[in-house]
């Protein structure tokens, strides 16, 4: 179910990612600050503007006017006339180093690259790219579109090597001593990437300027980086940049400490094999949280999946073999919901599709459960097995009424834009969807307990289910009792279906997947018990996951075969489950 | 084993059980001597019938100790292994196999060898009839062998079912309520049944019919919240204070 | 001892069933070729009857446990599947050099998926004798492991079903994996001949119609036998009163461990019989849906019964082969179907006022349904709007909404009798109205299959054979299943209902509803 491809709603207009992005290695880490709540970060962000701007006035190396666009495009058209004069080009892309307007940037790029033209005709300097015999031509400054131009009336502004050594410094001065503290994060991590030793006094020019922590952090990692791979620096410092490496303690750094474990020198070996060490040793640390995380979503989605079915067969004794289609039609009520919001043409509200959808889908199941209840479960009162085949028998009704409605593929269900993306603490990445369902999951549950506690209907709940007969004998509508808990139940599976419509292909089959695993839940969890359940679910969840990376290849089917076998196994240990209630009323 | 335990059938001894914070048997000590005739009284939830089960395997007791025939550990074995020591046990609701004759609810009660591949195989003898026919005239159905065992009537079923004990030839009986539901002929009948069979086994019968237990004239012990109360002959423990007080008093 | 063990089961009319299907069961291939044969089957056919048989002998091995024992495995098309998975592992090393890629040892899909030798459980299955162990063995083993496991810790009833759905569902896992080297999701095929001879050849087909005859003549008389001995009475004492028996002295767990793996035997024969008259077997087989299909082949001919789910499995199929089959059908022969459970319901209802309310139900569902019809086919619902609401009413799905609003009616009015006679009223005139319309079968199968699920277990609780010999019983059944539900019990008419202690109060549901006191089917009395 994580290989489920999500489909982002284009209809309504908002692409997730609508900010440029100089670096890509900053996309994740750009996305984790932005997304959680938004005004949060507009106050933060206006806080960083303002001290950023107060930090300006202060360093007087960093202290510029107002750039001015057009002093960079004078500079920019000056390359024309240095054309063929690398030393003068230098001289040139210096000075739009010295100038520290952010969109030197692209245009130092561009000439890096080699991509940096001018039109024969009328000197216009831009940015092509080759298609055909023609150029397309873009600002080199702002991206705009220029038009095109054939090869052969354009020149291109020629670079050497010096000219690039000096780009890469002035690029380096532009973005590593930039006012923007994203943008100095973003090009110490590119510096980290790259380890180009030309970039080691700039850095450390960067680092002497550099007041903010965070940034000063990485800077220090990226010159690390550089250090630990010059085998001219002293032993000593190249042993205090491995500690900053280890400290760092990401993949990337494994990597660089892992290259160090053949040197020579014996002390800098091994300090990196130390370095190693620990890394691998958070590595674990951080595999372990994540694995724990995707067993506890794992479990949210089992406990929404049994809790219903723990309903009816622990609370009523029924089995419902129909309960995974209760599952299967919540899910396609989300894509009614969502199909009758499109082709009303209101796609704002599609996201709020799915709290429309979920008090629609309890209802329809419910109705749907009470109408089961009464149509056939109650004429086989009493008859565990013969309930078991009917059941069956509707489900198999059901999932091919959805195949006769909806056809028999997948239909499309599309996601909020809050419900996409993701954000990461530590080493740990989270999905947006699978922490809602798991709040969602929880949330339903501890409903579920105050209907059993506090309501009407659960005291009566509780009362038929201890003794039938007497609850009967006391003036309960015992059928009606029934009645209403088995549309619960059923309800509740609607609630999972619009849950599960978010992370799994919404078809006829999708009740079919986890029917099996929801009555392991409530088995293993023992019946007639939610917290049994709730325990059942997380338990099989996290055992799941971190059976998968052991086994084989992370092979997730002989992981939920294991898995299966443990529950015949345990079975045989505890017959009643975890939670099962003992003594002798419980024995027949 | 010890010395009190010596010439016992069955000896109980600081016997515990408890359902989820419930002691269901608070310490309960008892003694059956071989040959006798025990009746067991007392209020709901006085522990008779866990006490039972204990006895049959079929709770495991949290603590104290349960022997047969003096040396025998009966708290590590379970249901069927007690029966084929010679643990003979009655339900209080009469459960046969209604689906089956009475005759062959005798058959399958009957002692022999209880193995899958012995009953695969096995053959009925002319002693194995012989029994059958004893024992359906001793309980008075010989007119009804034929008959599903569903269609008998409740005091019918009943005696079906202490049929069937007989026919297990076990060295001790539990009877659990057997004149429930009978009428009074039928439980004096039931009476007269129970004295016959005590003369060559030893039988626990739990009661709560006092005219009944007074009929059998054997000694009584009162059972009250798991452990026993009052022990005595019937006139002695009808007597005494505490159990009028657990019989009337609430 | 054998010799009565064996004999005994056998009566005059147990005798002409087993004697009709040994008859068959030579008499079929001794007339490949000669049409004139009274015995004379086409190709076509025998593969067919062939397989039906196949069904019938599975039925019978879930008849015997389910019927006799109380254990009901919805996981039985696990030891199908593994007897079927046996013989396709002798008849794919039985292909030799005749692949695809010639390998004289490695299977195709072997070569394909670049194993190196043969996996070590592959070894021997070159031999026909072993394969023959090996197709009563491993099914065999696997139960037998299984049961020790969980019979021993007394899971019982449902509990039971689930767990060995679980298994079966483990065990599909399992054959899907290309690295459990069974062939992955294709499994096995394109078969070349058996024992020397040629699969797909008419004799060849002939003779393994036969030994599924034969097959299953064995295994009735083996059921009978076993039915018949003092096991036979002491395993249905143990369905019907489960603990009582353990207090009699026997090993509960053992006498269900013998049944289940007798049947897990039993089924994998036929599992093996099944895979050379097929000429296929893959995961498919070891699917839940397989083997909760086959429960109702059991339920249908009737469970407590050997003959009737033989008869069930055989039936079933023959069905769904006519109904899957091919041609469109003319509605009205669908319509046959509400039209009997209309006739149904007005015969159940004994009194005259019963039948006035069914039939006015009918009357007024047929009215609602003929003028949706028109409704349906005069309003042209716009296409991109209202697409779904439009579907749902369209002629098409007429059927549907009728009975979704007829339950939620049923619901609100609790006038069963109308509502009951209005959606088989409803669907009745959906399907007569346009005689000219044809419906396909085969895609509707699923809803058949399911309204045989609810029908079998309603309607007929005791199957074809249960009911022949024993009555009708669904009218109690589900009038005790009633009483139960609302509380009411027998014994609260008790005479004497005082002496009945709160704590102890039977909470057995099988005491409670075991309604009709001959419902079991106790052999003597079916002979």
């Amino acid at each position: 179910m994580e290989g489920a491809v999500r489909r982002p709603f284009l209809v309504s207009g908002r692409r997730p990612d609508p900010w440029p992005e100089p670096f890509g290695i900053m996309t994740n880490v750009r996305l984790s600050a932005l997304r959680p709540a938004r005004a949060v970060q507009l106050a933060l962000a206006l806080v960083a503007a303002l001290c950023l701007s107060l930090l300006a006035l202060a360093s007087p190396a960093l202290a510029q006017d107002e750039p001015d666009d057009a002093v960079l495009r004078a500079l920019v058209q000056e390359f024309v006339a240095a054309e063929g004069n690398y030393r003068d080009t230098s001289a040139i892309v210096d000075r739009i180093a010295a100038l520290g307007h952010p969109g030197g940037v692209p245009v130092l790029n561009t000439l890096g690259a080699g991509d940096l033209f001018f039109r024969n005709s009328d000197d216009l300097v831009f940015a092509g790219t080759e298609r055909g015999n023609t150029l397309v031509m873009a600002d080199p400054i702002t991206g705009e579109a220029l038009g095109e131009v054939a090869e052969r009336e354009a020149t291109a502004i020629r670079v050497n090597n010096a000219v690039r050594r000096s780009i890469r410094t002035a690029l380096g001065s532009l973005t590593l001593l930039s006012d923007d503290r994203a943008t100095r994060i973003a090009a110490a991590q590119t510096v980290f990437a790259s380890r180009d030793a030309n970039n080691l006094a700039l850095l450390e020019q960067a680092i002497e300027a550099e007041t903010d922590a965070g940034v000063l952090r990485v800077m220090e990692q990226a010159r690390a980086a550089i250090v630990v791979n010059n085998a001219d620096l002293a032993a000593e410092e190249r042993i205090a940049a491995v500690d900053v490496l280890a400290a760092r303690g990401d993949q990337a750094a494994l990597n660089y400490l892992r290259l160090l474990l053949t040197t020579d020198d014996a002390g800098l070996a091994a300090a990196a094999e130390r370095g190693v060490s620990r890394i691998e040793t958070a590595q674990i640390f951080w595999g372990v949280g994540q694995n724990l995380w995707f067993g506890i979503s794992l479990g949210s989605v089992l406990l929404l999946a049994a809790v219903g079915l723990a309903i009816t067969f622990g609370v009523m004794g029924v089995i419902n073999m129909a309960h995974g289609e209760m599952v299967m039609i919540g899910a396609y009520t989300v894509f009614v919901v969502q199909d009758v919001i499109r082709a009303s043409g209101n796609a704002a509200l599609l996201e709020w599709s799915l709290p429309i959808a979920i008090p629609l889908a309890f209802l329809v199941t419910a109705g749907i459960g009470m109408g089961i209840e009464r149509g056939v479960i109650r004429w086989l009162y009493g008859r565990p097995l013969e309930t078991l085949l009917a059941t069956f028998g509707i489900s198999l009704a059901l999932q091919q009424a959805a195949r006769s409605i909806f056809g028999s593929s997948n239909v499309l269900v599309g996601s909020p834009s809050w419900m996409s993306g993701s954000f990461s603490i530590g080493q740990l990445n989270f999905n947006y969807n699978r922490v809602y369902i798991l709040l969602f999951a929880i949330m339903v549950f501890v409903a579920l307990i105050l209907v059993l506690r506090r309501t009407a209907l659960g005291l009566q709940m509780r009362a038929v289910t201890q003794n039938r007969r007497m609850a009967s004998a006391m003036g309960i509508h015992t059928p009606r009792v029934d009645m209403f808990t088995f549309g619960l139940g059923s309800g509740i599976a609607g609630l999972a279906g619009v849950a599960l419509s978010q992370i799994d292909n919404v078809s006829a089959n999708l009740g079919q997947a986890y029917i099996v695993d929801s009555f392991m839940v409530v088995v293993l969890g023992g019946v007639g018990n939610l917290w049994g359940t709730f325990v059942g679910a997380f338990g099989l969840g996290v055992t799941n996951k971190f059976l998968e990376p052991y086994i084989g290849q992370g092979d997730a089917v002989i992981a939920k075969i294991i898995v299966l076998v443990a529950i015949i196994v345990f079975i045989q240990w505890r017959p009643r489950g975890l939670f099962a209630l003992k003594g002798r009323a419980i024995e027949s | 084993m010890t010395a009190k335990s010596d010439g016992s059938i069955l000896y109980l001894d600081g016997v515990t059980v408890s359902f989820d914070g419930f002691r269901a048997l608070n310490s309960l000590s008892l003694i059956l001597e071989r040959g006798e005739m025990r009746a067991i009284i007392g209020p709901n939830g006085a522990g008779k019938t866990t006490m039972m089960d204990v006895i049959t395997g079929k709770t495991r007791p949290d603590s104290g100790t349960v022997l047969f025939n003096g040396s025998i550990d009966l708290t590590k074995l379970d249901e069927a292994a007690t029966a084929q020591l010679g643990i003979g046990r009655k339900f209080q609701k009469p459960t046969v196999f209604e689906s089956q004759t009475v005759r062959d609810n005798l058959e399958l009660a009957l002692a022999g060898r209880r193995g899958v591949f012995a009953s695969l195989f096995h053959r009925k003898t002319a002693g194995e009839k012989a029994r059958i026919d004893e024992i359906l005239e001793i309980v008075r159905m010989t007119d009804r062998q034929k008959t599903l065992a569903a269609y008998l009537s409740h005091g019918q079923k009943q005696w079906l079912e202490i049929g069937m004990l007989l026919a297990q030839e076990p060295e001790v009986l539990l009877v659990d309520e057997p004149a429930a539901g009978m009428t009074d002929a039928e439980t004096e009948q039931t009476g007269i049944l129970l004295r016959e069979i005590a003369r060559t086994k030893s039988v626990v019968v739990v009661e709560h019919d006092m005219g009944f237990v007074k009929g059998l004239g054997v000694k009584v012990t009162v059972l009250h919240e798991g452990s026993v109360l009052s022990e005595g002959s019937f006139d002695h423990v009808s007597a005494d204070p505490r159990v009028i007080e657990v019989y009337l008093g609430r | 001892m054998i010799g009565s063990f064996v004999l005994r089961g056998l009566d005059w009319r147990s005798g002409l069933v087993i004697v009709g299907l040994l008859v068959i069961g030579i008499g079929v291939p001794l007339s490949v070729g000669s049409p004139n044969s009274p015995f004379y089957l086409s190709t076509n056919d025998t593969l067919l009857y062939g397989k039906y048989l196949c069904y019938g002998l599975l039925a019978l091995s879930i008849g015997l446990i389910w019927g006799y024992g109380g254990i009901l495995s919805l996981g039985h098309g696990a030891f199908f599947a593994l007897g079927g998975y046996a013989m396709g592992m002798y008849l794919m090393r039985a292909i030799g050099t005749r692949g695809v890629y010639g390998n004289p040892i490695l299977p195709d899909f072997m070569v394909f998926l670049n194993w190196g030798e043969l996996p070590w459980f592959w070894n021997g299955f070159d031999q026909f004798w072993f394969a023959a162990i090996m197709i009563v063995l491993v099914p065999g083993a696997l139960a037998f492991l299984f049961g020790w496991f969980a019979f021993r810790s007394r899971v019982t009833g449902v509990y039971l079903s689930i767990i060995t759905q679980a298994l079966t569902y483990a065990l599909y896992l399992l054959f899907l994996r290309n690295e459990t080297a069974v062939g992955g999701n294709n499994g096995f095929t394109d078969f070349k001949d058996i024992l020397g001879a040629p699969i797909g050849a008419p004799l060849t087909r002939g003779w393994l119609f036969g030994a599924s005859a034969i097959a299953l003549a064995i295994g009735y008389w083996i059921c009978r036998s076993v039915i018949f001995s003092k096991y036979g009475k002491v395993i249905v004492a143990v369905r019907d009163a489960e603990s009582r028996t353990r207090f009699l002295g026997y090993r509960v767990d053992r006498y269900k461990v013998f049944l289940f793996t007798l049947s897990a035997c039993m089924a994998g024969v036929a599992g093996a019989l099944y895979v050379p008259q097929v000429g296929i077997i893959n995961p498919g087989e070891l699917s839940p849906l397989k083997s909760i299909e086959a429960v109702v082949w059991v339920a249908v001919g009737g469970r407590g019964t050997l003959v009737g789910p033989m008869l069930g499995g055989v039936l079933v199929n023959a069905f769904k082969t006519y109904f899957t089959g091919g041609a469109s059908q003319p509605y009205w022969v669908v319509a046959i179907l509400p039209a009997l459970a209309l006739l149904f319901l007005v015969v159940t209802y004994r009194s005259a006022l019963g039948w006035v309310k069914v039939l006015a139900g009918a009357g007024i569902g047929a009215a609602i349904a003929a003028f949706g019809l028109v409704l349906a086919d005069t309003w042209a619902f716009p296409p991109t709007t209202m697409r779904f609401f439009g579907g749902i009413l369209s002629a098409e799905s007429w059927g549907w909404t009728v009975a979704v609003v007829a339950i939620i009616a049923w619901l609100v009015t609790s006038r069963n009798k109308y509502i009951a006679g209005a959606i088989f009223g409803a669907l009745l005139c959906r399907l007569l109205i346009d005689p000219e319309r044809t419906l396909a079968l085969a895609p509707n199968w699923p809803y058949f299959l399911g309204a045989l699920f609810i029908a079998v277990t309603l309607l007929l609780p005791r199957g074809i054979v249960g009911t022949i010999t024993h009555g009708w019983n669904a009218w109690r059944a589900r009038k005790a299943s009633i009483d139960a539900q609302e509380g009411k019990d027998a014994d609260l008419t008790d005479p004497e209902p005082a002496k009945i202690e709160l704590e102890d109060a039977p909470k057995e549901p099988a005491a409670e509803t075991k309604s009709p006191p001959p419902a079991a089917a106790l052999p003597q009395a079916s002979s």
